[in-house]
C-alpha cells in the first residue's frame, strides 16, 4: 500500500498538463505520419504510436484522479492493438507478394 | 350470413380450379351455388313478415376511427330479402341456361366465375345496412358488369363498349360519392336506420337535401341507364346473352332504383328532386321508346326497352309510388330476363345471328321459345293477366291521382312499348324466312338446360303480378303490405269506377295499338330491311340514328376533353412536370459525375479526408455542443 502511494507521488511530480502535452505532442507526430509517410510499415508504427499516446494518457489521468478502470481500458486497447498488427502484418505481407512494394500509393485500383 | 358467401366462394374456386374442371362439372357446380343461397334466403324469407324487424348482422368492424364507424353489417328486412330472393333466384336460372348457352366457350369457367362474382356483389349492395358497404357492391357489380360486357375481349369493339359501360358508370358513381360525402357531414352516420332517425330529428334545411337527393339520383342514373347516362346499356349488348338478362335487365341496373327506395325517408323530404326524377324518368321511357322503333337488332330493343322500363320506375319514384315502382321492378325483371333469354335462345338457335331482317317466321322452327317468347311479349305490353299489366296499371292509376297529364304522357310511353315489342316478335317469328336456306336448315331449338329457366321466368311473368293485386281485380296488394316496414303505404284515393275507365282506356288503346302492328308487320308483310332502304322523313332517320345521341356526347364531352387533355399535355406535362422530373435525374448525374472525381483510390487522400472528418467533428463538440 505504502509501495504505491510512493509511486503515485513520484508519478505526480510531472504536472498532469505535461503529460497531457506529451500525449498530443505523441498523437499528431502519429497522425502526420499516417498521413503523410508513404511506407506502409512506417503507417502501422504510426498507428501504433497514436494508440500508445492514448494509452499514456489515459494512464496518467488514472493516476491523477485515483481512478484504476482507465488501467484496465489501456490493456484492452494494448490487446487490440497487438491482433491488430497481427493481422496488418500479415495483411502487409501479402500485399507485398503481391505488388512487389509496400508503397501505400500503389494500392489505388479501387476507384470510381 | 352464409347467403352471399356461398357464390364468393364460387368465384374463389374457379379463380383457382377453374381451367382443371371440366364443362359439365364447372357449369353445374357454379349452378349449385347460387341455388343453395336461393334455398337459404328461401328459408330466412319464410322467418320474416311484414311486423318482424331487420335481421341485423355484425361481420365485422370495417373502418374504425374515431368519428367515422363503418360495419360491415348486414340488414335483413322485408325490402332487402325481396331483392336476395330476386337476384338469386333469377340468378341461378340464368346459370343453368348459360350451362346451355355458352356450351363450348372456351372461357366458359371464366364465365360463371365472373357470373357468381356478380351474385356475390349484388348481394353485398342490396343487403348492406351502410351507405358505404352498399357503395363497395355498387363498385363490385360495375366491375362484373365491365368484365361480363368484355368477355369476349378479342373483339375490340366489345372491349369498347365495356369500357364506356365502365366510363359512364363512373361519372354517375362520382356524383353518388359527392351525395354520400355531403350526407355524412350533415347527418353524421352511413347506417340507414341512424340515418333516418337524425333526419327526422334534425331541422337541415331543405336546400341541402334537395342537393344530396340529386346528387344520388344522378348516380342512380349512371346504373340504372336513365338520361343523360343511358348510352353505355344499348353498347352493353355486346356481351353474351345470359349476361344481359342478368346484369342489363333483371337485377344491376334496377340498383338505382333500389338505392332510391331504400332511401327513400330522404326522397320524401326532397320535393323538388322528386319532380325531376318524375320528369327524366318520364323523359327516359319515351325517348328510349321511341328509339326502340327503329332498331333492327334484337338485343338493342331489348336493351332500349329495358331503359323505357326503368324509366318508368324512375316515374313511379318521382310520384312517391315507391311500392309500385318497387313492383314493377320484380314483375320487370322476370318478363325482361325471359325476354332476353328467348333472344338468347333465337340467337342460340341462329348461330349467332342478332338482326331482326335476318329472321322471321321462327314459330314453325321454334315452338317452345316462341311461345315463352310470346308470353314475355304479353307481360310487358301490359295485357291482362300477365305480371305486366299489374304493376303497370298499378304505376298508371298513381299517375292519374297526380295529374292526368302525368297519366297521358306515361301510358302513351306504355304504347311505345306495345308498338316496339310486337313490332320485334312479329318481325321475328312471323312473316317469311328471311334467313338464307344454310341458316333455316341448320335452325335448332334450344336444350332444356334453356328451355327450362325460360319456362319458369314464363310461369313467373304470368301469375307474378299477383302479389301485388290490388283490391279492385281481388288482390291484397301483399307486396306493398310486405315491405311497409321500410316504405309507407301510398294511399289510393280513386274511386273504382275511375279506376274501371282508367283500365280500360289503357286497354284499349293497347290493343287498338297491338292491332295497328299486327296489320304492319304481319299483313301487309312490312319488313324493316325495305324501311332502311327507302328515303324516310329526316324524323325517322334521327331516330335510326338514335337522335345522334353517341355523337353528341362524342363531339361535345369527348372532343373537349381531349382538346383539355393535349393542352394539359402540352403545357402542363411537357413544360412543367418533365422540366421537374428530367431536372431532378439531369442534376443528380452531374452532381455525381462531379463528386466522383474524389474517389480516387488513394488510401492517404481518404484518411486525410477522415481525419479532417474527426476533427470537423470535434470542433461542432466543443464550439456549439459543450
Amino acid at each position: 500500500m505504502n509501495d504505491v502511494t510512493q509511486l503515485q507521488d513520484q508519478l505526480r511530480l510531472v504536472p498532469l498538463e505535461h503529460y497531457v502535452f506529451l500525449c498530443i505532442v505523441l498523437f499528431c507526430i502519429g497522425l502526420t505520419g499516417v498521413l503523410l509517410r508513404r511506407n506502409l510499415i512506417n503507417v502501422f508504427l504510426s498507428i501504433e504510436l497514436m494508440l500508445n499516446s492514448i494509452n499514456l494518457l489515459a494512464v496518467a489521468f488514472s493516476v491523477y484522479y485515483n481512478d484504476p478502470n482507465a488501467q484496465a481500458f489501456v490493456f484492452f486497447i494494448m490487446v487490440v492493438a497487438a491482433a491488430e498488427v497481427a493481422v496488418g502484418l500479415a495483411m502487409l505481407v501479402m500485399i507485398y507478394r503481391n505488388v512487389q512494394t509496400v508503397d501505400i500509393n500503389a494500392l489505388n485500383n479501387l476507384k470510381w | 350470413m352464409m347467403v352471399p358467401t356461398l357464390p364468393l366462394i364460387g368465384f374463389a374456386g374457379y379463380l383457382l380450379y377453374g381451367q382443371y374442371l371440366k364443362e359439365k362439372s364447372a357449369g353445374l357446380l357454379a349452378s349449385l351455388w347460387i341455388i343453395l343461397s336461393f334455398f337459404l334466403t328461401l328459408i330466412l324469407f319464410f322467418q320474416l313478415n311484414e311486423s318482424s324487424p331487420a335481421i341485423n348482422v355484425h361481420l365485422f368492424d370495417w373502418i374504425n376511427t374515431d368519428d367515422l364507424n363503418i360495419p360491415f353489417e348486414f340488414r335483413i328486412d322485408q325490402l332487402s330479402i325481396i331483392m336476395m330472393l330476386l337476384i338469386t333466384g333469377v340468378g341461378s336460372l340464368i346459370h343453368i341456361y348459360s350451362t346451355g348457352y355458352m356450351h363450348g366457350d372456351e372461357g366458359f369457367s371464366r364465365f360463371f366465375a365472373y357470373l357468381n362474382l356478380f351474385i356475390f356483389f349484388m348481394l353485398i349492395l342490396v343487403m348492406a345496412n351502410n351507405f358505404v358497404l352498399m357503395f363497395a357492391g355498387w363498385e363490385g357489380v360495375g366491375l362484373c358488369s365491365y368484365l361480363l360486357i368484355g368477355f369476349w375481349y378479342k373483339d375490340h369493339e366489345n372491349n369498347k363498349a365495356a369500357n364506356k359501360a365502365f366510363i359512364i358508370n363512373r361519372i354517375g358513381d362520382l356524383f353518388l360519392l359527392f351525395g354520400l360525402f355531403l350526407l355524412y357531414k350533415q347527418f353524421g352516420t352511413f347506417i340507414f336506420s341512424d340515418l333516418e332517425q337524425n333526419i327526422a330529428g334534425s331541422m337541415s334545411s331543405p336546400e341541402i337535401l334537395t342537393f344530396i337527393t340529386l346528387l344520388l339520383f344522378i348516380g342512380a342514373t349512371g346504373k340504372s341507364a336513365q338520361i343523360p347516362l343511358y348510352t353505355w346499356l344499348p353498347d352493353a349488348m355486346a356481351g353474351p346473352t345470359p349476361v344481359s338478362a342478368l346484369i342489363h335487365a333483371a337485377t344491376m341496373v334496377t340498383a338505382g332504383i333500389y338505392l332510391i327506395v331504400r332511401s327513400n325517408f330522404l326522397f320524401a323530404l326532397a320535393p323538388l328532386t322528386n319532380e325531376i326524377i318524375t320528369f327524366v324518368g318520364l323523359t327516359t321511357s319515351i325517348f328510349a321508346g321511341v328509339i326502340a322503333t327503329k332498331q333492327n337488332d334484337i338485343k338493342k330493343i331489348l336493351a332500349y326497352s329495358t331503359i323505357s322500363q326503368l324509366g318508368l320506375m324512375f316515374f313511379a319514384l318521382g310520384l312517391g309510388a315507391y311500392g309500385a315502382a318497387f313492383f314493377h321492378l320484380l314483375t320487370h325483371a322476370f318478363f325482361k330476363a325471359l325476354l332476353f333469354l328467348g333472344a338468347g335462345s333465337v340467337i342460340h338457335g341462329l348461330h349467332g345471328e342478332q338482326d331482326i331482317r335476318n329472321m322471321g317466321n321462327l314459330k314453325k322452327y321454334m315452338h317452345y321459345t316462341h311461345l315463352l317468347f310470346l308470353i314475355g311479349v304479353l307481360a310487358i305490353i301490359a295485357l291482362p293477366p300477365f305480371s305486366g299489366f299489374y304493376s303497370k296499371d298499378n304505376i298508371l292509376s298513381l299517375a292519374y291521382i297526380q295529374s292526368p297529364i302525368w297519366w297521358i304522357a306515361a301510358l302513351f310511353a306504355g304504347l311505345l312499348t306495345v308498338f316496339y315489342m310486337l313490332r320485334l316478335y312479329f318481325v321475328v317469328f312471323w312473316g317469311k324466312e328471311r334467313m338464307s336456306q344454310d341458316t333455316i336448315n341448320k335452325i335448332h331449338e334450344s336444350p332444356w338446360s334453356m328451355l327450362l329457366p325460360l319456362l319458369i321466368l314464363g310461369i313467373l311473368s304470368v301469375f307474378g303480378g299477383w302479389i301485388n293485386a290490388p283490391e279492385l281485380l281481388l288482390g291484397n296488394k301483399w307486396l306493398e303490405h310486405f315491405i311497409s316496414p321500410i316504405v309507407s303505404i301510398h294511399p289510393s284515393h280513386l274511386p273504382h269506377s275511375t279506376e274501371w275507365i282508367l283500365m280500360a282506356v289503357s286497354m284499349g288503346s293497347i290493343l287498338l295499338v297491338a292491332v295497328m302492328t299486327y296489320q304492319k308487320y304481319v299483313s301487309k308483310a312490312h319488313v324493316p330491311l325495305i324501311e332502311s332502304n327507302a328515303k324516310d322523313g329526316s324524323f325517322v332517320n334521327l331516330i335510326r340514328n338514335k337522335f345522334y345521341v353517341d355523337e353528341l356526347y362524342e363531339s361535345v364531352i369527348g372532343k373537349s376533353f381531349l382538346k383539355l387533355s393535349q393542352f394539359f399535355n402540352s403545357i402542363f406535362e411537357n413544360q412543367v412536370v418533365r422540366r421537374i422530373t428530367d431536372g431532378t435525374g439531369q442534376l443528380s448525374l452531374y452532381v455525381s459525375e462531379n463528386i466522383r472525381k474524389t474517389q480516387n483510390g488513394f488510401i492517404s487522400y481518404y484518411l486525410f479526408a477522415m481525419a479532417l472528418g474527426v476533427l470537423g467533428i470535434l470542433t461542432i463538440f466543443i464550439f456549439f455542443a459543450l
